[in-house]
């Protein structure tokens, strides 16, 4: 029959024990790691190559994935980093006129194993009420076997993946949002950007700004970041454990001193809170959506915010030196940060929206004011 | 920002009668913003002359008035009521013109009124059509080229510049009335024509065509604070060129990757500011070209809308109460999401892990005639929506909840291959879409129809042509299979796709029964999910669900408390509108007050019905036999009430009944005694009660055989009744055997009927509604209302008198006792109508319907009486005992006890303060082509109602609140009447003189009036040239046409008559009864003293 799908199935084995079966979408493989839920309608092709997703199976409680396939502009990193997706349908047929392939072709072409007709809703709840945890993306294991794997995952906590996935080597970022490069500005000023698992939009709206851009590996040291004279510093998203990337903290504590304008994008935001003196904490669940409303609470206007992080700035020993800017309006978390003393502002969700909302560009706009144009040219 | 405490009344307006374009959702959202406004301590006016509506309900509103909405009477209540503020966003364009005209008079400012929610430059750049592409432009979008015409010779010189196609939309209408796309310089002459007399302001837009674009529309709201959200995102599966009240709409969006969605949302807030909504929802629609993305600026709507009501069901998120609670001061972050409990605020965005679709009801076949192909003027009269998880599912699910007896993608054609003939065929129907080109694509894909093709001809997004081709493919997949093969997977993934189970039946060629005991023998039972916009990201509170079978897991719990199943009435259509929504809000507020736990189960997204704070569950579902039982097996419910929905629960009665549940109330049996024509007609002669002579024909095709010679045994004219059918459907007068025989073949074709019953059609008689309470103990009648047009005419088009005002104590107590055994021996319990004519001094039963009428809304605003929920009392009364129920049904009885003993029947006839007239509205205008003839089939659309010290004034401001343009002074008349009416028509003849009227009258009229010395001027008819009828139309030199026909809708002049009247926008009267009321109104000044008289007649509940 030729509805009868041929697609053999494969099984999702959460550490809990609990089993789901689906049709095995994208390539034949077996994935272990954190599976999350995201609850964003569109922007898939944004989200599966986000750096932020490494180590991460995604559940999409959208409806259907992969109604406009896949195209060139929209990566948001060189490939695919969530581990593996889990939906509830994936289109029959793609089209768009900026489609380049499908997303099933994108899928086996980056390794990548997936599971549709689940029941994602489901999924949604369990992980909202037990939190994140380990699962298991299998075709060929057991159901006992893909469990054992499960719960044998060593987690997020203390797991340092921004360095896994930062670039080997630096390199000078020039395209801006339209995707096309800008040529050489000689009296633009120079934003240093550390790699945590940065996505190219952010690069793009810093260009969009008006920086030159150098994008450096997470291992750069503080004397080759000064050598490069940056007008501004920032330090981008990125998976994992904030805590676990001590080594970056000494860094920013000395921009702080030096006044150099200092901007950190969630990852990045939660290690300017840990240079402070704040602390980190695993939330449940997390955030990840692009409908997360952020009240500035200066000014007590929203904005609907493009966000991805399991990670949190603690509420409990916030130090004096920062001050809290933006909270979110679904659990109150701490959303927006700046120093005291030092040009430093740190953004818990995605101004640089891709996927979602883009009215928190404003924070790249208030960073790129900081910054004076270069005077040597 | 705390609610502003500078306001103390505030004046809403309604929508007024409910019209193609502007229906329900405008009653949802009035409630809605109402009931926010006093929760909040404002005292709130409420003028709408709509009966039918929840929102003019006593208690709701703190003052209502049934009122015509014209700036005169407007004032009058303002000077009375001195309200602060007027929020207009809530009425529809109606509401908001009215504001417009109201502020332009002065009259805002005159009395210090503030403009709450939209302010006047908001109002008239986004209506104004220059003023918004000037606006557009400001924030560097594109509109579709255009300009405003304001005469012929404009339009040409902008089809000189933008070439055809051209879309033409005349300013200030609603629904784009009056709209279409020319692809020719005929059509282009006769749209603009038509365009600009619809026209507030006698202009229209000539637009450059967007023709295959694909179309989005955003819903927003926005607080003081310039917080702006986008409540919801909906694609228009059909592209640019479809009204998308006709179109078929998704939300969210489907087919626009996020990049393309952000520049619509950005557009889309862009718009809200330089516009200048300031507080409140508004909906923007946009054009995008799929070859390259470019995006254009359709319109923007700066109010709740028919998308604002159907994007709050398909989200969750109450966009008229927020909207209403913002236009007070308030801010969204400091208002609660109730889906979640308020554990988020209303500031955020809902986000779906479902598919919501929307499928346009229409009703092409009650306008024979009318242009059945879609375009830029909206011509359905209902939605039906539908969730599920995914596009299959929810598009079959609302396909089959427009109650049209169809089970799925129904097949149109009957070829087995794609041969040139066919393909031409189907290449037409798709790609000039009339009302089913849904089920024509189904049927180009079942015969090969290459998906690229139909996608060219269509501009449907090749997404949904893909998705609709699994339905195709599930089913083909069945040929050769039998039930007993499939696997349980092959069943999850068939009921995955929406395949209901009477198209899984027919495919499988099975009965359906065996077919569903299949499917639960292998487990395959629905789930109940929640709607709680957030995806399940919050844990909900409301209990907003439907059905899928895509799910695994079950979030609805079935309670253990008495429990009540209703039963709502599906889309909007004419025959079967908000009254039936009306009565079903009541039952549930009735029944929860009483205690029991309700669910209630509807599909359509612009009701009060679905609202999710109105029942203790609502199930936003079909209501078909597969959907309700497969709820009632899951909730269990002690009965189900299918008496308060119309005719589509009450079709499901007796099967309900027979797999073992409960009807609260009348029983299918009583129903179907009164519905069954025969049955029915034998029970009336059982009483010894008069009824028009009739004769059932059982079989159709043998009573033709036999036809002409022998058979009949009725003399003409005749009335057709087919059995089971609301608001007239298919019903007609007769006049000769040709048409007897051509209406008998139509039946025949149609499959509808089995059998038909004629009855003799009492001329002239004048028509009564009889309405009772039955209870265990007692029938009591609670009113009787007089119709103005004669029997003959649908009492939903009728207009009516409340109370009767033409009958003596002796002929009430007759219909009272009439009544009574009826009642009796129908064996009813709840609610009864009946309907007798009054022919030379006798009554006769015409129907009896047991269950709620379109009467119900109207008894309650004009009597005060709460009818629909004394009927709950008494069905509640007559319910089978059990030790869960018995303390709630001895509460029903003891306050029906204590109602009705203060019900006095002598109060039938006199009520002191007002006399009321019902008056139904028509969407001949949306038809040009058609007849607008009024007879046993009902047309209108909706109604309104208004108070008067005498019927004249009543009357009078009853045409005002219907928008009927009287015709100026001095009257030319032309009358033709019928045989019948030659008596009547002399005084008419003689009243119309005093007032000056010209008149002219075609031969045998102007003979008879020669010889009661009336002079008329005569015209010719047919074929002769001189003072020739049809020209004398055409000219316009009449303008008012007073035409009685006795050969109903089929004698074709009488007909061509009528079309032209239509057609050139002559006043017409098809009865004399209602030709004299108006002419009262001339001879009383009413129109001119209403105003006056208002202020100590309008009600005040």
């Amino acid at each position: 029959m030729v509805w009868r799908h041929s697609s053999p199935r494969a099984l999702l084995a959460l550490a809990n024990g609990q089993i789901f079966y689906g049709i095995a979408i994208g390539a034949k493989e077996t994935r272990i790691g954190e599976l999350v839920f995201h609850t964003a309608t569109s922007g898939y092709q944004e989200i599966l190559t986000d750096p932020s997703y490494c180590e991460q199976l995604i559940t999409f409680s959208t409806m259907s994935v992969g109604n406009t396939g896949i195209n060139d502009a929209d990566n948001e990193s060189s490939r695919m980093q969530a581990l593996g997706l889990i939906i509830n349908q994936q289109a029959t047929l793609a089209a768009h006129h900026r489609r380049t392939m499908d997303l099933s072709d994108y899928l086996k072409q980056q390794h990548c194993p997936g599971l549709a007709e689940v029941d994602t809703r489901w999924l949604v709840q369990i992980l909202r009420q037990q939190g994140a945890m380990a699962a298991c993306l299998t075709h060929e294991l057991t159901e006992a076997e893909a469990i054992h794997e499960a719960q044998s995952y060593h987690g997020m906590k203390a797991n340092n993946l921004a360095k896994q996935v930062s670039t080997k080597d630096a390199y000078a970022w020039t395209e801006g949002l339209d995707g096309k490069p800008i040529a050489d500005l000689p009296n633009a000023p120079l934003a240093v950007v550390y790699d945590l698992g940065v996505k190219y939009s952010i690069l793009k709206h810093l260009v969009h700004q008006g920086f030159q851009v150098k994008v450096v590996p997470y291992d750069t040291t503080l004397e080759t970041l000064l050598a490069l004279k940056p007008d501004a510093v920032v330090f981008s998203n990125g998976p994992g454990d904030p805590a676990a990337c001590h080594e970056l903290l000494p860094i920013i504590q000395h921009l702080l001193i030096k006044q150099i304008p200092l901007l950190g994008i969630c990852l990045g935001h939660q290690l300017l809170a840990l240079a402070a003196g704040a602390k980190t904490l695993k939330m449940p669940f997390g955030h990840r959506g692009a409908n997360h409303p952020v009240q500035d609470l200066q000014t007590q206007r929203v904005l609907i915010t493009s966000q991805n992080h399991g990670f949190a700035v603690d509420d409990q020993d916030f130090p004096t030196s920062l001050t809290t800017t933006h909270r979110s309006l679904f659990d109150n978390t701490i959303q927006g940060i700046q120093h005291n003393t030092a040009p430093a502002l740190g953004f818990q969700g995605h101004p640089e929206a891709s996927p979602g909302p883009q009215e928190a560009t404003v924070i790249f706009e208030r960073f790129a004011s900081w910054v004076r144009p270069r005077i040597d040219g | 920002m705390p609610k502003r405490s500078d306001l103390r009344t505030i004046l809403v307006l309604g929508s007024g009668p409910i019209v193609i374009g502007q229906a329900c959702e405008f009653d949802y959202a009035g409630v809605q913003a109402i009931k926010a406004l006093r929760g909040e301590g404002y005292r709130v006016v409420l003028v709408n002359p709509n009966p039918a509506t929840i929102m003019t309900d006593s208690g709701l509103a703190s003052v209502v008035y049934l009122a015509p909405l014209t700036v005169a009477e407007l004032e009058s209540i303002i000077a009375k009521e001195k309200p602060n503020a007027l929020l207009p966003t809530m009425g529809g364009q109606t509401a908001l013109n009215c504001a417009l005209a109201l502020a332009e008079a002065g009259v805002l400012a005159r009395y210090h009124v503030e403009l709450i929610g939209a302010d006047l430059s908001a109002i008239r750049m986004a209506e104004d059509r220059d003023l918004f592409r000037q606006a557009m432009g400001r924030i560097g979008l594109s509109v579709a080229r255009s300009s405003i015409a304001n005469s012929m010779d404009e339009v040409l010189a902008c089809q000189a510049d933008f070439g055809f196609p051209l879309v033409i939309r005349p300013s200030y209408t609603l629904g784009g009335s009056g709209g279409g796309i020319a692809h020719d310089m005929d059509t282009l002459q006769m749209i603009c024509q038509r365009g600009f007399s619809l026209s507030a302001n006698h202009s229209v837009l000539v637009e450059e065509s967007l023709l295959g674009w694909h179309e989005f529309e955003l819903e927003l709201v926005r607080d003081k604070a310039d917080n702006t959200m986008i409540v919801c995102s909906i694609e228009n599966m059909d592209a640019v060129g479809v009204h998308t009240g006709d179109s078929i709409t998704v939300a969210p969006q489907q087919t626009l990757p996020d990049r393309e969605y952000q520049q619509l949302r950005n557009a889309a807030i862009a718009i809200m500011r330089v516009i200048g909504v300031d507080t409140g929802g508004a909906n923007v629609q946009f054009a995008v070209n799929p070859q390259d993305g470019r995006v254009c600026v359709i319109e923007m709507n700066p109010r709740v809308s028919r998308s604002s009501a159907l994007a709050s069901k398909a989200t969750g998120f109450p966009i008229a109460k927020i909207a209403a609670l913002l236009a007070i001061g308030y801010t969204l972050p400091e208002l609660a999401n109730d889906m979640t409990g308020g554990r988020i605020s209303a500031a955020f965005e809902p986000t779906l892990d479902y598919i919501v679709t929307k499928v346009p009801r229409f009703q092409f076949h009650k306008f024979k005639d009318a242009d059945n192909r879609l375009g830029t003027q909206m011509k359905s009269v209902g939605e039906s929506m539908a969730i599920g998880r995914c596009f299959a599912e929810s598009l079959q699910k609302a396909l089959i909840g427009l109650d049209e007896n169809i089970d799925g993608l129904k097949p149109m054609i009957s070829a087995k291959t794609l041969d040139s003939t066919t393909r031409a065929y189907l290449q037409h129907e798709l790609q000039y879409p009339g009302p089913e080109r849904i089920y024509y694509l189904a049927d180009a894909l079942r015969l090969g129809m290459p998906m690229a093709e139909i996608a060219a001809l269509t501009h449907i997004h090749p997404w949904f042509i893909a998705e609709i081709a699994k339905i195709v493919h599930a089913e083909q997949g069945l040929a050769g299979q039998t039930y007993q093969t499939l696997t349980t997977q092959d069943w999850q993934q068939l009921k995955r796709l929406g395949m209901s189970d009477n198209a899984l039946a027919v495919s499988l060629q099975v009965e359906v029964q065996a077919m569903i005991a299949a499917r639960k023998q292998q487990g395959i039972l629905p789930y109940f999910l929640q709607v709680d916009s957030c995806s399940a990201e919050f844990p909900a509170s409301t209990s907003y669900l439907y059905a899928t079978y895509g799910g695994q897991h079950q979030e609805s719990i079935p309670s253990d408390k008495p429990k009540i199943l209703i039963l709502g009435s599906g889309p909007n259509r004419i025959g079967q509108g908000i009254e039936f929504d009306y009565c079903c809000v009541h039952a549930a507020k009735s029944l929860r007050a009483l205690g029991f736990d309700v669910l209630m189960q509807n599909n359509n997204p612009e009701t009060v019905s679905t609202d999710y704070d109105l029942a203790d569950k609502l199930y936003f579902e079909p209501i078909t036999e597969e959907t309700v039982t497969g709820i009632a097996d899951f909730e269990k419910p002690d009965a189900i009430l299918a008496q308060y929905g119309g005719q589509t629960p009450l079709r499901l009665a007796k099967k309900l009944e027979h797999v073992g549940y409960h009807l609260l109330g009348t029983s299918s049996h009583a129903i179907a005694l009164a519905e069954d024509r025969q049955r029915f007609s034998d029970l009336v002669a059982s009483l010894h009660l008069k009824q028009p002579q009739q004769q059932m024909i059982g079989d159709i095709p043998e009573f033709l055989k036999i036809l002409p010679q022998q058979g009949l045994s009725l003399p003409f004219p005749l009335i057709a009744r087919p059995s089971y059918v609301l608001g007239g459907q298919s019903m007609v007068i007769i006049t000769t055997i040709d048409q007897l025989t051509q209406y008998l073949q139509g039946l025949i074709a149609e499959k509808s009927q089995t059998s038909v019953q004629l009855d003799t059609y009492l001329q002239g008689a004048v028509e009564f509604d009889v309405e009772a309470i039955v209870t265990p103990e007692r029938v009591q009648v609670v009113a009787i209302i007089e119709h103005i047009d004669p029997a003959g005419v649908h009492s939903g088009d009728s207009a009516m008198i409340l109370p009767a005002q033409h009958l003596t104590s002796v002929e009430q107590q007759n219909l009272i006792t009439q009544t009574q055994q009826l009642a009796k021996a129908l064996g009813v319990m709840g609610l009864l109508n009946v309907q007798f004519a009054k022919y030379q001094d006798e009554f006769y039963i015409l129907e009896a319907n047991p269950r709620a009428a379109r009467t119900v809304p109207l008894i309650a605003k004009a009597f005060n009486i709460p009818l629909a929920h004394l009927g709950v009392l008494a069905m509640v009364s007559a319910m089978i005992s059990t030790t869960k129920t018995q303390p709630l049904i001895e509460k029903a009885k003891a306050l029906l006890n204590q109602v009705l003993s203060s019900v006095d029947a002598s109060q039938l006839l006199a009520v002191p303060h007002a006399i009321f007239v019902k008056m139904a509205v028509f969407p001949f205008d949306k038809f040009p082509g058609i007849d607008p003839w009024l007879g046993p089939e009902m047309r209108s659309t909706g109604e309104v109602m208004c108070a008067g010290a005498t019927l004249t004034q009543a009357f009078a401001r009853a045409l005002q609140a219907a928008k009927v343009n009287l015709p100026a002074l001095p009257l030319q008349v032309l009358l033709s009447v019928s045989h019948h009416d030659k008596a009547g028509v002399i005084t008419l003849a003689k009243k119309l003189q005093d007032l000056g009227a010209h008149l002219f009258a075609t031969k045998d009229t102007h003979q008879l009036l020669k010889h009661a010395d009336v002079v008329t001027i005569l015209v010719n008819q047919g074929s002769e040239k001189k003072l020739n009828m049809m020209d004398l139309l055409e000219s316009k030199q009449i303008n008012w046409l007073i035409l009685t026909a006795d050969d109903g809708y089929i004698s074709s002049e009488a007909n061509a008559m009528r079309r032209i009247a239509n057609r050139m926008g002559i006043y017409l009267s098809t009865s004399l009864a209602y030709a004299e009321q108006v002419l009262d109104v001339y001879h009383a000044q009413s129109i001119l003293d209403y105003a006056k008289a208002s202020e100590s007649t309008t009600k005040s509940h």
